[in-house]
């Protein structure tokens, strides 16, 4: 037995405007400091005045969340005593306003309390709509929640199905003026989602349609975002793509890209999306060892990859190879060393990257779970680019 | 030898596969936690079954069946039925996700649970390596 997980999602252009039909009466916008001096806050909040909604802000959500600046929010959030909450941003905005609705409904949880085993009984205060300002993270259609814990600098992978958005409204207008490198670190996110979606060992029926169509819309539309930001048709499959990977991935599950990539970019401070995807390839040489039915077959196929896909050796391998040339294209980096972290603290840190992705919930997802020597190799191989082929 | 689930031959050969795991021993090496394990009572168990296990730094330190009264207060007290817990030992059902659907019952933190998910699985494979029957075999 499992779920299917979905919000209501509005979608295309002018996806926004149905914020005018909204039903309420006070509406708290959870965003980011930048989005808010660019004037987001204000587009949604014109919007939600055409409704005769009032609207109260929390402007603060810094990128990698913190535990301590959702209990912030949430007593800001008590006191306007909204009835929908607004995720305005991209994953960091999003994530922490579905932890800020469970403290402002449940005063008497901790964030990291926020798990399928306890009953959050939310919802009878408020609702909560997302709308997402890059095409990567889907945090608008998961549950899922990554907040990063000051203390020790460690990034918690939460969450409850009950902190599922009510609506998802993705209006790809929102990210019409994203800078490449971000559409490309949030782009190589949604593609992380897709593939990683389509392999976990959650893998299910109703997930593997989606995984495929968003990798798919991925490696269509993400170069021509990147080459032209001002690409609207390429803008509305990216966010569509995020969208779907989403609902893919949260079906299904991440796996190692995105445990190892959670360690490393906690401990050298690097965007969600270029963490995760530079784990990707050597992540996916790492479980092509391992036997596959036709997973990789499947994903070579979607991509019109020049190989036989009923062999799984060389689909993997082409898969791989593809997504690699899709980051060299994009000008995203391949290695650890690329992004620029010096050796010697890398290797200093090593045990504890070991330790943190071994800790996150999508470790064990993947059809090989890899023992700490492996894991040390693996971190090893992408901070130079070594070959994973044991 | 096959030993019957629950059982105190079970659960002290289940202690013994733990201690002899080298992967357990690394994944778990920052554990620090106590559980009493509830095989609730249904199907060909007539009466529910509670075991002890403390787990201390990657070690199973202490593991017993309960019986009657215990003077323990552990930090976790996980709960399924006797079919739950066979379809996990047996790799059908993967033990996070019986937590999240709610297959087995949790009190205690989840979280610390999700932070140590490979010392979990590695838990599970010991529990595996036990050669199992059960009620009704």
């Amino acid at each position: 037995m499992w779920f299917f997980d979905c919000p209501e999602i509005i979608y295309g252009a002018d996806a926004l405007s149905h914020l005018e039909e909204l039903k309420g009466e006070r509406a708290f916008i959870v965003t980011d400091p930048v989005l808010h001096r660019l004037g987001y806050t204000e587009r949604i909040a014109a919007r939600l005045a055409e409704a005769g909604i009032a609207v109260a802000s929390f402007t603060e959500v810094e990128p990698e969340p913190s535990l301590q600046t959702v209990r912030r929010g949430a007593e800001q959030m008590r006191g306007f005593q909204p009835d929908w909450i607004i995720g305005l941003g991209g994953g960091s905005a999003m994530d922490a306003a579905k932890a800020m609705w469970v403290l402002y409904e449940r005063p008497d949880l901790q964030p990291d309390e926020i798990s399928p085993m306890v009953d959050l009984n939310i919802g009878k205060l408020a609702r909560l709509i997302a709308i997402p300002t890059t095409a990567g993270t889907g945090s608008e259609v998961t549950w899922a929640t990554v907040l990063t814990d000051l203390s020790d600098g460690r990034k918690l992978s939460l969450g409850s199905r009950e902190t599922l958005p009510t609506l998802a409204i993705v209006d790809p207008a929102l990210t019409a003026q994203l800078p490449p490198r971000v559409t490309v670190d949030t782009g190589l996110d949604a593609l992380t989602h897709a593939v990683e979606g389509y392999i976990a060992t959650f893998h299910n029926d109703y997930t593997d349609g989606l995984c495929l169509k968003a990798m798919q819309l991925v490696f269509t539309y993400l170069p021509r975002a990147f080459a032209d930001g001002s690409d609207e048709e390429a803008r509305e499959h990216m966010a569509n793509a995020a969208t779907i990977a989403g609902l893919g991935f949260i079906n299904s599950w991440a796996s190692l890209a995105h445990a190892m990539g959670h360690a490393f970019g906690g401990h050298f401070k690097v965007p969600h999306g270029r963490s995760v995807s530079l784990f990707l390839p050597y992540t996916l040489e790492y479980m092509a060892q391992a036997s596959y039915e036709s997973r990789f077959g499947d994903l070579a196929h979607a991509l019109r990859l020049a190989v036989d896909y009923t062999e799984e050796a060389a689909s993997a391998a082409a898969v791989i190879a593809a997504i690699r040339d899709l980051h060299r294209q994009l000008g995203q980096p391949l290695t650890a060393a690329e992004i620029g972290i010096d050796r010697d603290r890398y290797e200093a840190t090593l045990t504890s990257l070991c330790e943190f992705a071994e800790g996150d919930g999508t470790f064990i997802s993947g059809m090989r779970v890899p023992e700490r020597d492996d894991l040390r190799r693996l971190f090893l191989a992408v901070y130079d680019g070594g070959v994973v082929d044991w | 030898m096959a030993y019957l689930f629950p059982s105190p031959a079970w659960v002290d050969a289940f202690k013994d596969a733990l201690n002899a795991s080298a992967a357990y021993k690394v994944s778990a090496a920052h554990w620090e936690g106590d559980f009493y394990f509830i095989v609730s009572a249904k199907g060909a168990l007539q009466e529910p079954v509670k075991f002890y296990l403390d787990l201390w730094h990657g070690q199973c330190r202490d593991a017993y069946i309960v019986e009657g009264a215990d003077d323990k207060t552990p930090e976790f007290e996980i709960e399924g039925t006797l079919d739950v817990f066979r379809q996990i030992f047996e790799h059908q059902l993967d033990p996070i996700r019986a937590l999240v659907s709610r297959k087995l019952k949790l009190k205690g933190n989840l979280g610390k649970i999700m932070r140590s998910v490979k010392a979990t699985l590695d838990l599970v494979n010991a529990a595996a390596s036990v050669d199992t029957t059960y009620p009704g075999e």
